[in-house]
């Protein structure tokens, strides 16, 4: 069962959508004992870091997710929460990841970086299983991960930026599988697959 | 590399397609979802629908029609058409739409788009500028393009900009519904002076056309109804010969990707 974390920040009917369209057992919820109750996490995101933030604290969302040792996929503003800081706002951000968000150099070119772009792997991880640097993801954003030890795929857009990463039980992806289509639904398949055979192994 | 983007558009009325001639005998096209759901298989990138249902009371099934949409489709999708508050914007979004686009009623209320865009990103909200040539500039027109504002269209855009629009969708009422082409001179001024994405609109007709609108025309991405709608294009071909021109665009490999929909 995957929970996905509701706040005001989330794009939650399309992971929902994406989730009943693979069959995915999932439910909606900001109480963190509900989520306690799952086998894995959906922390989505769509705006601003800094009010997001605000907004998982006022929950007290963001203790739990610090504490959390379920497999967490943060999607969008969700994986870039993961890390420590974004220039976006100043904010201080979760921290389980290491490293600064920085803003795309708009005078480089048009910003966000909105539409289809790739995501080369550089790593074999069951979140990429079956997904090439041939195919296509789709990505709203303005604000980038650098590349770091911790990222899986990168992206091209001004400069390389991390598209997949991974540390410890915490996973991101820069794009929107939820709305990527075949390719997309296969990533949200991997986390599903792996969410499951976590909670086989500990029941 | 980020591709440019192909953008079938699908007019709504009492939540059919509707698929009309220079604005006069509109006829029943089908069900939406139906439309999406071969446009998607078919590899659009993203897909916009346009509500032009005239009554309030029939409107209020834009939501649910939405949500039938947001449940079968897994690519992006705007939403316009006579959309004037934040509640209503508020309710599409939640209903699974990613944009909503504006045209009417931000001449009337610019303010509206600061608003949408503070509440919401500006990701989210798509300025529609229907535009006509007018001696030697372009002017703005509204309710369907039957109200000329008197705007410059080259300023109301850039000033959508600067109140908070994410992406322009700039359509020439001279070139819709002609297959003529792209109003090119337009895109290319735009172009120039935004720093926001521009979806072209009005006038595709052939390839070339789309091909020119993002080759000379600067657009990133290239939205069309008719030529989609009665299959004189394929998506396929369309893609394939942009990319025979040069332009970075969305292959689906249906080795990995073969169609569950």
């Amino acid at each position: 069962m995957i929970g996905i974390i509701k706040y005001q920040a989330g794009n939650l009917a399309s992971v929902s959508n994406a989730l009943n369209r693979l069959g995915a057992a999932h439910f909606i919820t900001d109480d963190h004992n509900e989520l306690e109750k799952a086998d894995g996490i959906i922390f989505p995101g769509v705006g601003h870091a800094g009010a997001a933030m605000d907004d998982l604290r006022s929950r007290d969302l963001d203790v739990w997710l610090k504490n959390t040792t379920k497999p967490v996929l943060g999607i969008c503003l969700g994986m870039q929460l993961l890390y420590e800081s974004s220039e976006e706002g100043d904010s201080n951000t979760l921290g389980l990841i290491p490293g600064e968000l920085k803003k795309f150099d708009a005078s480089k070119a048009k910003v966000p970086h909105m539409g289809w772009n790739q995501c080369k792997p550089n790593i074999d991880h069951p979140l990429l299983k079956g997904i090439s640097e041939k195919q296509f993801l789709y990505y709203v954003h303005g604000y980038y991960a650098p590349i770091c030890k911790n990222t899986l795929a990168s992206c091209n857009y001004i400069n390389d930026f991390t598209a997949v990463v991974a540390k410890d039980n915490f996973m991101g992806v820069q794009f929107h599988p939820e709305k990527s289509g075949q390719v997309g639904s296969l990533l949200l398949q991997n986390f599903a697959d792996m969410v499951n055979i976590k909670s086989e192994i500990n029941s | 590399m980020l591709t440019k983007r192909i953008i079938p558009c699908l007019d709504i009325k009492d939540g059919r397609t509707v698929k009309g001639v220079n604005f006069v005998g509109l006829r029943d096209a089908g069900d939406p979802v139906e439309l999406a759901q071969r446009y998607t298989a078919e590899g659009a990138d993203e897909l916009v629908f346009l509500d032009i249902t005239a009554t309030k009371e029939k409107r209020k099934t834009l939501v649910k029609l939405v949500t039938e949409i947001a449940a079968h489709i897994n690519i992006p999708f705007t939403v316009g058409g006579g959309i004037k508050t934040v509640e209503e914007i508020e309710a599409i979004l939640k209903a699974g739409a990613d944009k909503v686009s504006l045209n009417s009623a931000i001449v009337r209320d610019p303010d509206l788009i600061t608003r949408a865009s503070n509440a919401f990103g500006s990701q989210a909200i798509v300025a529609a500028v229907d535009a006509k040539r007018v001696d030697d500039h372009w002017e703005v027109f509204v309710k369907g393009g039957s109200e000329p504002t008197g705007l410059d269209a080259l300023s109301w855009i850039k000033k959508t900009e600067m109140l908070g629009a994410g992406e322009i969708l700039l359509t020439s009422m001279d070139r819709d519904g002609t297959k003529s082409g792209f109003d090119l001179d337009l895109l290319k001024k735009v172009n120039q002076q935004i720093t926001i994405p521009v979806i072209a609109s009005g006038g595709a007709g052939t390839i070339q056309h789309c091909c020119d609108a993002v080759l000379i025309g600067n657009a990133d991405a290239v939205l069309a109804a008719s030529i989609f709608h009665f299959r004189e294009i394929e998506i396929d071909d369309l893609k394939a010969q942009m990319a025979n021109e040069g332009i970075d665009v969305r292959i689906l490999h249906r080795d990995t990707e073969e169609s569950s929909i």
